[in-house]
C-alpha cells in the first residue's frame, strides 16, 4: 500500500469546499470479494453465477416489490443537483460517481432499461443502460463507496436516501454471488461465535475480569461486569469492539460505573455479544433479522427486564428503528422503559434525577468537541423529543467536562459528516477511500482546533472511533484524540464510597475552609 | 379535421395522464415500506408528518437547506406554473368564478416567473459541471418542453392573440362530448400539441416526482418505532430462522 499521506489531495481549510471533478478517480477502489465460505452461511451463492444478469434483474424486480423506498426513489429523482455536493466521499475524492445522484444512477439506469417504458424503447433518451460486466464492476466499486450515512437524504427535496439504493445494490450483488468479504465474513462470525470480532465466551470473561480489577484499583470499589448472569435487570448489548479496542474499552468501563452507581443489576450476553448488525449494511432484511433475533433470545434466556445498547452508531439505528420490527414484540420486558434504550438515555435519566456526581476537573486535560455519528443523527432518536440524539450526548459531555465546543453548524447534528468508515467500509482494503472520506470531518475539526484550541473529539460509535484512530494522524491529530462519550463519564463520575468521593469531599472541605479564612 | 384530431389527442392525453397517475399511485400504495426509515429528526405524530410534508410541498424546505439557487429557480417555476394553471381554469368553466377573475392578472405575471425559473434551472444544468454531468438528454428536453409551452402561451397573450373565445368553446365542448371548431392558429397548435405531449409523458417520467414525495418513507413516516411495531406483510411471513445458523 502507498503511504497514506499521499492520498490527501491538497490543503483547503473549508470542510464544504468543492473539489474539481475528477472522472474515474476512484474507479479502482474496490473491497475484497467474499469467498464461498463467507457467502454460504448468509444464504448467498458462493461465487458469481453464470446466469448472474438474469438473476440480478429478477432480484431487482423482487426488491422493487418489497421496498417502497427503492421503487419511489428510482422513479422520483429529477436531477436537480441538490445532493451533488453533499457526500463526504465526493468532497474528498472529486469522483463524480460519488455524487449521490450519480451513484443512484448506476442502479437507476439499469432499472430504467428493464422496468420502464422509455428505457425499454428509448434508452438513449433517458440514459438507460443494459446490465453488463462493466456496470456490475461500477456497482461493486461505487456502492462500496457509500457509507449509507443519509446526509444526502436530508437535502433531497423528495427525501431520496442513497443508503436505500446502496443497500438494494449490495443485496442484488450478494444474491448473484458477488458479495463483499469484510461484511459477509463478519456476519458469519456473529452466527458462529456471537460477535463481529469472533471473541469466544472465555476471552470475554477474562477481559471483563481484568477491567473489574482496573476499576477496583482506581476507585477501591467492586464494580461488577457480569456475563451471562441470569436474573439481571438489564441486558447490555454493546459492540464487541468495546471489549477489545481503544478508546472503546474506556467507554465500557463508563457504562459499568453508571450501572453500579444507579444500583441496577446488568449483564452482557455471550450469545448476543454484539450490538453491531452488518445485515443492514448489505441490505439483507433476513440477515439483519437473524442477528437481531439473537438479542431477543438472550433477553428471554437471561430473564432480563430491560435492554440497553452501548455506544455504536448503526447498531443504535437498527436497535431504535428496527429492533421492534425485526425481533419484537418485547411485551415480556418492563413496560415502564422504552425498548431498547441507549446507554446515553440511561445515563441522562440518572443525571436528571441528580443521581450522579461528576468531578469535571478530572477531564480538564481535554478541550472537547463531539462528532455526531450519522446513523444516530439521521436514523434514530434518543429521549422523548426529536433531536434528543443531539442534545443528550452533549448534555452528558457538558456535565462531565469543563471545556466543550461544537464544530461548525453545517457539519454537525443532522448535517454531520460521516467519519469515512461507516456502512461496512471499515476495512484496510478501502484505506484510501477512508482517508479521503474523512476529509470534511477532519477539516471541521481543524477549524475548531484553531478557533477554540480543541484537543479531543468524543463519539458514540464503535466504527467512528476505530476509523478516527486510523485516519486522524493523516490530518495532524494524535491517534488517541478520539474518545468515547462514556470514557468522559468514567473519568469524571464520583462513585459513592470511592477514593474519588473521599478526595472530592476533602477538596470541598478545604475550599470551604479557605472561604471562611477569606 | 384539425378539430377532430385535437379532440382525439386531448381525450387520449387526459386518459393517459389520469390512468397513468392512478397506476403509479396504486403501485406506490401497494409496495410496502418494511422498515421505519424517516430521516431524523422527524415528527413523532401523524399530524407532525402532515406538517413536514406540507412544508416540503409549499416551501421546498429540504431544497432550501441544500442550495439556494436551485431553490429560488425551482420555487419560482413551480409557483408560477401553479398560478398559470389556475388561471387557465377559466377556459374550462362557465361562468368564470370570481376567484379566477381575481387571480387573472397574477396568473399573467406568473407566466414570466415560470419562464424565468425554467431558464434559471436550464442555465444551471448547462453551466454547473456537477449538474451537467448528471443530465441525460431527457432532462434537457423536459425543460425545453416546459419552456416552449410557456413561451408559446405567452406569445398568444402578448404578441399575436388567438381567438380565445373559440378555444374555450372547443374545450367546454370536449367536456360535453361536443365537437366545436378549434381555430387553426399556428401558435395555438404548437401550444396545445406540447401540452398534450407533457400530459402523456407525465406519469411515465421523472415528472411524477410530485406524487413520489407523498410516498417517500424518509419524509412520510412518523418517528415512533419503539412505541408502535411496524411490520410489512411479506416480512411477517418470513420463516422463523431464529437460532444461529
Amino acid at each position: 500500500m502507498a503511504d497514506m499521506s499521499d492520498y490527501i489531495i491538497d490543503d483547503r481549510p473549508d470542510p464544504l469546499e468543492m473539489p474539481e471533478i475528477a472522472c474515474g478517480a476512484m474507479a479502482k477502489s474496490k473491497p475484497f470479494v467474499a469467498k464461498p465460505d463467507h457467502q454460504q452461511p448468509l444464504g448467498f451463492p458462493g461465487e458469481l453465477l453464470p446466469d448472474w444478469k438474469e438473476r440480478a434483474i429478477d432480484k431487482m424486480g423482487e426488491l422493487l416489490g418489497k421496498y417502497r423506498s427503492l421503487q419511489v426513489y428510482l422513479d422520483s429523482c429529477v436531477k436537480c443537483g441538490a445532493c451533488t455536493d453533499k457526500c463526504h466521499y465526493f468532497l474528498g475524492t472529486g469522483d463524480p460517481n460519488n455524487m449521490p445522484v450519480a451513484r443512484q444512477d448506476l442502479l437507476r439506469k439499469v432499472y430504467r432499461r428493464y422496468f420502464t417504458f422509455s428505457g425499454k424503447y428509448m434508452p438513449w433518451l433517458v440514459g438507460a443502460q443494459d446490465l453488463t460486466e462493466e456496470v456490475l464492476d461500477d456497482w461493486y466499486s461505487y456502492f462500496h463507496q457509500c457509507s449509507q450515512c443519509r446526509r444526502c437524504s436530508v437535502f433531497c427535496p423528495y427525501g431520496i436516501d442513497t443508503a436505500e439504493v446502496s443497500m438494494a445494490a449490495r443485496e442484488i450483488m450478494d444474491s448473484v454471488g458477488k458479495g463483499q468479504k469484510y461484511c459477509n465474513e463478519i456476519i458469519g462470525k456473529v452466527f458462529k461465535v456471537g460477535n463481529n470480532l469472533g471473541l469466544p465466551k472465555g476471552a470475554i470473561r477474562s477481559t471483563l475480569e481484568g477491567l473489574e480489577e482496573e476499576i477496583k484499583e482506581e476507585t477501591g470499589l467492586d464494580v461488577r461486569m457480569p456475563l451471562d448472569e441470569k436474573g439481571a435487570e438489564v441486558l447490555l448489548v454493546t459492540p464487541s469492539a468495546d471489549l477489545f479496542a481503544e478508546p472503546h474499552i474506556q467507554g465500557l468501563m463508563g457504562y459499568a460505573k453508571v450501572f453500579h452507581e444507579a444500583g441496577v443489576t446488568w449483564t452482557l450476553s455471550s450469545y448476543a455479544s454484539e450490538a453491531a448488525n452488518f445485515g443492514m449494511f448489505i441490505g439483507s432484511y433476513e440477515n439483519m433479522r437473524d442477528v437481531s433475533l439473537r438479542i431477543r433470545k438472550a433477553a428471554l434466556d437471561l430473564g432480563v427486564k430491560r435492554i440497553v445498547f452501548g455506544e455504536c452508531g448503526h447498531a443504535w439505528r437498527v436497535a431504535y428503528s428496527f429492533l421492534n420490527t425485526l425481533a419484537g414484540p418485547f411485551d415480556f420486558l418492563d413496560p415502564r422503559y422504552p425498548v431498547p434504550q441507549h446507554i446515553c438515555e440511561f445515563t441522562y435519566d440518572l443525571m436528571k434525577d441528580n443521581k450522579l456526581v461528576f468531578d469535571k476537573s478530572k477531564n480538564d486535560q481535554y478541550r472537547l468537541t463531539f462528532h455526531d455519528s450519522c446513523n444516530v443523527a439521521r436514523g434514530s432518536r434518543m429521549g422523548d423529543m426529536p433531536g434528543g440524539q443531539f442534545e443528550i450526548p452533549r448534555a452528558i459531555l457538558r456535565a462531565s467536562c469543563n471545556h466543550f465546543f461544537d464544530m461548525a453548524p453545517e457539519t454537525i447534528k443532522e448535517q454531520t459528516f460521516c467519519c469515512g468508515g461507516g456502512g461496512g467500509l471499515l476495512t484496510d482494503d478501502l484505506m484510501e477511500l477512508r482517508v479521503k472520506g474523512a476529509q470534511p470531518r477532519m477539516r471541521a475539526l481543524q477549524q475548531v482546533r484553531e478557533d477554540h484550541g480543541v484537543t479531543h473529539m468524543a463519539a458514540i460509535c464503535a466504527i467512528c472511533k476505530a476509523q478516527f484512530t486510523k485516519v486522524m494522524p493523516k490530518y495532524g491529530f494524535e491517534m488517541d484524540s478520539i474518545l468515547s462519550v462514556h470514557q468522559m463519564v468514567a473519568n469524571a463520575i464520583v462513585l459513592t464510597g470511592s477514593t474519588q468521593a473521599r478526595e472530592l469531599a476533602e477538596k470541598m472541605n478545604a475550599a470551604a475552609g479557605n472561604g471562611r479564612a477569606a | 379535421m384539425l378539430t377532430g384530431l385535437f379532440a382525439l389527442l386531448f381525450y387520449v392525453a387526459t386518459a393517459v395522464l389520469v390512468g397513468g397517475l392512478a397506476m403509479k399511485i396504486r403501485r406506490y400504495w401497494s409496495v410496502p415500506a418494511p422498515l421505519k426509515i424517516p430521516t431524523t429528526p422527524a415528527p413523532t405524530t401523524t399530524s407532525g408528518v402532515a406538517f413536514r410534508l406540507a412544508r416540503e410541498v409549499v416551501l421546498f424546505e429540504s431544497l432550501f437547506k441544500a442550495n439556494k439557487w436551485i431553490w429560488v429557480f425551482g420555487w419560482i417555476f413551480h409557483f408560477g406554473l401553479l398560478l398559470v394553471l389556475l388561471r387557465h381554469l377559466r377556459y374550462f368553466v362557465n361562468p368564470v368564478p370570481e376567484v379566477l377573475a381575481f387571480i387573472q392578472p397574477f396568473g399573467i405575471l406568473a407566466a414570466f416567473a415560470m419562464v424565468a425559473g425554467l431558464a434559471g434551472l436550464w442555465a444551471r444544468r448547462i453551466i454547473v459541471p456537477r449538474i451537467r454531468y448528471i443530465s441525460a438528454p431527457s432532462d434537457h428536453l423536459m425543460l425545453a418542453l416546459l419552456l416552449a409551452i410557456g413561451l408559446s402561451g405567452m406569445a398568444m397573450k402578448f404578441v399575436a392573440h388567438t381567438d380565445i373565445v373559440a378555444v374555450k368553446a372547443f374545450f367546454t365542448g370536449l367536456m360535453t362530448l361536443e365537437l366545436r371548431p378549434l381555430p387553426a392558429d399556428p401558435l395555438l397548435i404548437v401550444h396545445l400539441s406540447l401540452v398534450a405531449v407533457l400530459m402523456i409523458i407525465f406519469p411515465f417520467s421523472k415528472l411524477v416526482h410530485g406524487v413520489g414525495l407523498f410516498f417517500s418513507p424518509s419524509r412520510n413516516q412518523a418517528d415512533n418505532p419503539r412505541e408502535r411495531r411496524h411490520l410489512a406483510p411479506w416480512a411477517a411471513k418470513l420463516p422463523a430462522r431464529g437460532e444461529a445458523k
